[in-house]
């Protein structure tokens, strides 16, 4: 169907060419799916782009051959060759060829409908009337799963939750039943749960169809769930290609090897450790020392404790008519206590409130009610009741790591400047002090202290989440609050970042407060969890009791929806259902969780806690 | 979204009593007051004053009152109709504008028009042609016009029109016009006059817009909306009008509230040099001798357009962006 042949295209920066795809080729068969693997920057996108025709403007094909089969017409057309705004090309690409973005709220037009965005290719390309067109379009969004199709079409995105969005992304994309579907990353932006649902969706739409999919992705779990083949890509190369099972069995390139080892796993070995594809080195030095165990005040008492702290938002809908509102619990009646050098891990999707509760103990907002206890070894610190001075001394206890490495850092000052300002606003020490702390902290995170005069936007991705977390160092805290650190970030950095963090944990006997909504990542980092959904913690257990025995079916469904990178471990794609899994008042009892209903938490074994109806006993949930 | 606009309309109240307050002490802040300034006045002319008269019209006006107590007058009497009475002409205030404030409004109408009848179509070639000879040409054209004086731009082109077209220099019509009845002749006249002041006082403004829509497209055109309308297949001229256009939109109706007080007071300093029937000169007059119920009124009524320009642009803006009509924001 199609074929790509020594494929090379270039793109022109200051007036000299950069190749960006060099010699890749490939083929995609009738009702294949073939998965396009790689980190940020290896060319799989811009593949894509070439086979739509919409590269950008100063990107050209230097040489090669984009063969597509048109079962339409059959014919054989040659895309490379073809002017991208020609009439022919614009006729294969949404008629034939269609792509789902990654991103699905930046994807749709904020100011245009569902319905309109939706229909807008089949009226391009199909003969359709407008009535007919969007009976069917209405039709689509009902296949793809929106509850009120007839309601969708007249809603605007920005009203849509992300899961929703990608739907109708996927209903724009497969509206005039392609022969191709590109998908581009098309499930990395959403929660697992939803993940898993979107795949399914995929894969049902993809065998009803018989349409071909080329699936581009850096997740190798859902490569091995979704793919018959896959085309690994790095620096613009195919470094390896063939069929899944030989590849995942059996990988013959350095890189594919590499990659497969950065990845977090349930199943690896207690102590075992990832493997990045580039290993950092972290050193301490004279004035951040390195903690031992026995070092670490050990008074008995929690580091940190959160008692019944709750926060309700209050949101405005408006209409012509007038404003509604109502108030969304973020974070209900929430306890928990963090050990002194633990990691804890808080997991759960996205408006589940674990960035809310991080935000709470930061004292970045105000909980209508709860207490947070912060222990310093001597004596207990009642965070809420702190005045500005006091608060100011006590940040430098606690301090926190951004999830966007991105915007997480001024791009106006240079990394120097970004170390040194918890120093000055904390007044600490005389600026030859200030440099030998930013030397330190630069290599305390395995990072070359000449690169201190530079700016942000010099470094990468992972590059720029190390300097985050070696400004977060800077005050020497014993607390961190690490708020999704790793989720913008490669799969091989990533591995790099997570090793990173749990050195810098043993070396300065840190405390973490880990929040993610990536289990593997968890399971890799934390030592105890606490599952979140809808406001609520529902369980909360040691690692390693929680993966082998979960008992909450909201932890349950988490777990089931985490595609594995091992192909002895395929996703059940019939257990997947339609939205139960995070609705609390849809859980079976003992577990339902409604507005009227009492709650408690219930030991099962030492340590491990979930929350059911008051008055269960642990023998109920054996049955 | 109706009590948005019932709020919004409400909030205008406070707006404008605020402003008039300001308004009414930069009126006074001056030394003196009219009947000072011109009894000063004929006293350098070598007349003589009639003690009497004087104190009798300061008596008739109010003046020798508490500041509170004229304006109090001032406002009440605003709010019947009543815009109080100019000393300068002898005359009401309506009557002293009248006709000139439609003339005023003729002109700001006819400048926003060319100014977007202009901007809009360069500032769309200048933004899909980023970096071309023909977006470096109108860049150049646009900044001249940004830097250009207004007054000097007046000049010029009065004299090119009185040399190629033979129009009359000055003015808004023939002079044979002036204080004539209106028909069709004299409204002719106008449209003859009217093209020199609407380029000369929209120049700068157009110029400023080209700049900022061409930046604003700019910024849309690279978004990933646009990237996938291209991905369905669309034509090049459709999608660029039904996506990026759409929402530069946006910016352009946010403009309106800032296009209006700049066209008026940008046609006051205008009117001045092009001697225009208009509200300008008679404002300068009347700052400069301080008649007080004439100056505040026409402060007022700039006033007041800015704050209906604001609220027009407001309610467009809630029309076209569902995200400004649905939306609603979180309270922390």
């Amino acid at each position: 169907m199609l074929e790509v042949n020594e494929l090379a295209v270039d793109f022109t920066l200051h007036h000299s060419a950069v190749p960006a795809l060099m010699d890749v080729s490939f083929s995609v068969g009738p009702g294949e799916t073939v998965a396009l693997v790689g980190e940020s920057g290896s060319g799989k996108s811009v593949t894509s782009q070439a086979i739509m025709g919409i590269l950008p403007a100063n990107a050209i094909i230097r040489s090669g051959q984009i063969l597509f089969n048109n079962p339409e017409t059959g014919q054989r057309i040659d895309i490379a060759g073809l002017d991208p705004e020609s009439a022919q090309m614009r006729q294969i690409r949404g008629g034939n060829i269609s792509i789902i973005f990654q991103e699905p709220m930046t994807s749709l037009s904020p100011v245009h409908t569902i319905g309109d965005q939706v229909s807008e290719a089949l009226f391009l390309h199909r003969d359709a009337s407008r009535q007919e067109g969007m009976k069917l379009t209405e039709a689509m969004l009902k296949h793809v799963g929106f509850p009120d199709p007839a309601r969708a079409l007249r809603m605007y995105p920005f009203e849509l939750s992300g899961g929703l969005r990608q739907r109708a992304m996927i209903a724009m994309a497969m509206i005039t039943h392609p022969s191709l579907l590109i998908a581009d990353e098309p499930t990395t932006a959403l929660d697992v749960t939803i993940q898993a649902r979107i795949l399914k969706l995929i894969r049902e739409l993809q065998a009803e169809l018989g349409m071909a999919l080329l699936l581009i992705t850096h997740d190798l779990g859902v490569v091995s769930n979704m793919s018959d083949r896959v085309v690994v890509m790095y620096h613009g190369r195919v470094m390896e290609a063939g069929p899944l099972q030989d590849l995942f069995s059996n990988p013959q390139h350095d890189y594919l090897k590499a990659l497969m080892h950065a990845v977090p796993r349930f199943d690896l070995e207690p102590g075992e450790r990832l493997v990045p594809v580039r290993e950092i080195h972290s050193e301490t030095g004279a004035l951040i020392k390195q903690q031992t165990a026995d070092q670490i005040i050990d008074s008995g008492t929690p580091h940190l404790q959160v008692n019944d702290a709750s926060k309700t938002y209050r949101l405005h809908r408006g209409s012509w008519l007038g404003t509604e509102s109502r108030d969304l619990l973020a974070v209900d009646r929430v306890s928990l206590s963090v050990e002194r050098g633990e990691c804890f891990g808080l997991v759960g999707e996205s408006g589940c409130g674990k960035t809310t509760l991080s935000k709470i103990i930061m004292r970045a907002i105000t909980p209508d009610q709860g207490e947070i206890v912060y222990h310093d070894g001597n004596r207990a610190i009642d965070v809420r009741a702190l005045d500005n001075s006091e608060l100011l001394e006590f940040r430098r206890k606690m301090q926190f790591i951004f999830q966007d490495p991105y915007s997480a850092l001024n791009p106006r000052m240079t990394v120097f400047d970004i170390l040194r300002e918890p120093l000055v606003v904390h007044n600490l020490g005389d600026i030859d002090y200030q440099r030998e702390m930013a030397t330190e902290l630069m290599r305390l995170v395995g990072l070359d202290p000449r690169f201190l005069n530079r700016y942000p936007h010099s470094f990468s991705g992972g590059q720029r989440q190390r300097i985050g977390i070696a400004r977060a160092l800077a005050l020497q805290p014993d607390l961190i609050i690490c708020d999704e650190p790793v989720s913008a970030l490669d799969v091989s950095i990533q591995a790099q970042v997570l090793n990173l963090l749990k050195d810098l944990q043993q070396e300065l006997g840190l405390t973490f407060l880990f929040i993610s909504h990536n289990l593997a990542v968890i399971h890799y980092i934390a030592n105890r969890i606490a599952v979140m959904c809808k406001g609520r913690i529902v369980e909360l257990a040691p690692r390693d009791l929680l993966f082998a025995n979960p008992i909450h079916p909201y932890t349950r469904a988490l777990l089931s929806a985490v595609p594995h990178p091992e192909l002895s471990q395929p996703l059940d794609f019939t257990a997947i259902t339609e939205g139960a899994a995070s609705e609390p008042q849809l859980w079976p009892a003992p577990f339902t969780l409604d507005g009227a209903s009492q709650t408690e938490f219930l030991e099962l074994a030492e340590g491990h806690f979930v929350r059911v109806a008051a008055g269960c006993k642990p023998s109920d949930l054996a049955a | 979204m109706l009590a948005y606009i019932l709020r919004r309309i409400l909030t205008m109240i406070p707006t404008l009593l605020i402003i008039s307050m300001l308004v009414f002490v930069i009126i006074q802040l001056p030394p003196g007051d009219y009947l000072e300034s011109h009894i000063a006045e004929l006293q350098s002319q070598g007349e003589s004053v009639d003690e009497k008269k004087i104190e009798f019209l300061r008596e008739e006006y109010g003046l020798d009152k508490p500041l509170l107590a004229q304006y109090w007058y001032w406002l009440t009497g605003m709010l019947q109709g009543d815009f109080g009475y100019s000393f300068e002409y002898d005359l009401p205030v309506t009557e002293v504008v009248g006709d000139r404030l439609f003339l005023t409004v003729i002109i700001s109408i006819a400048t926003i028009l060319f100014t977007w009848a202009v901007a809009f179509p360069i500032g769309i070639y200048s933004a899909t042609h980023q970096y071309s000879w023909g977006d470096y040409g109108l860049s150049t054209l646009g900044f001249l016009g940004l830097a250009t004086p207004n007054f000097l731009l007046a000049l010029v082109m009065l004299y090119f029109a009185n040399v190629y077209f033979g129009t009359s220099i000055g003015g808004l019509m023939d002079p044979e016009y002036i204080d004539a009845p209106w028909s069709v002749d004299k409204f002719i006249s106008i449209l003859e006059h009217l093209w020199i002041p609407v380029i000369v006082i929209g120049t700068a403004g157009t110029a400023g817009m080209i700049r900022r829509l061409r930046a604003n497209l700019l910024d849309e055109l690279q978004k990933q909306y646009v990237t996938t309308g291209r991905a369905k297949g669309l034509p090049p001229g459709k999608l660029l009008a039904k996506y990026p256009l759409r929402i530069a939109l946006n910016f352009f109706v946010a403009d309106i509230g800032n296009l209006l007080p700049m066209v008026i007071s940008g046609a006051e300093i205008v009117a001045v040099v092009m001697s225009l029937p208009t509200t300008g000169p008679i404002l300068l007059a009347a700052l400069q001798s301080q008649d007080m119920y004439l100056a505040g009124s026409f402060l007022m009524f700039l006033a007041i357009l800015t704050v209906f320009g604001v609220l027009v642009s407001d309610l467009l803006l809630a029309m076209l962006d569902p995200r400004i009509r649905l939306g609603g924001a979180a309270a922390k």
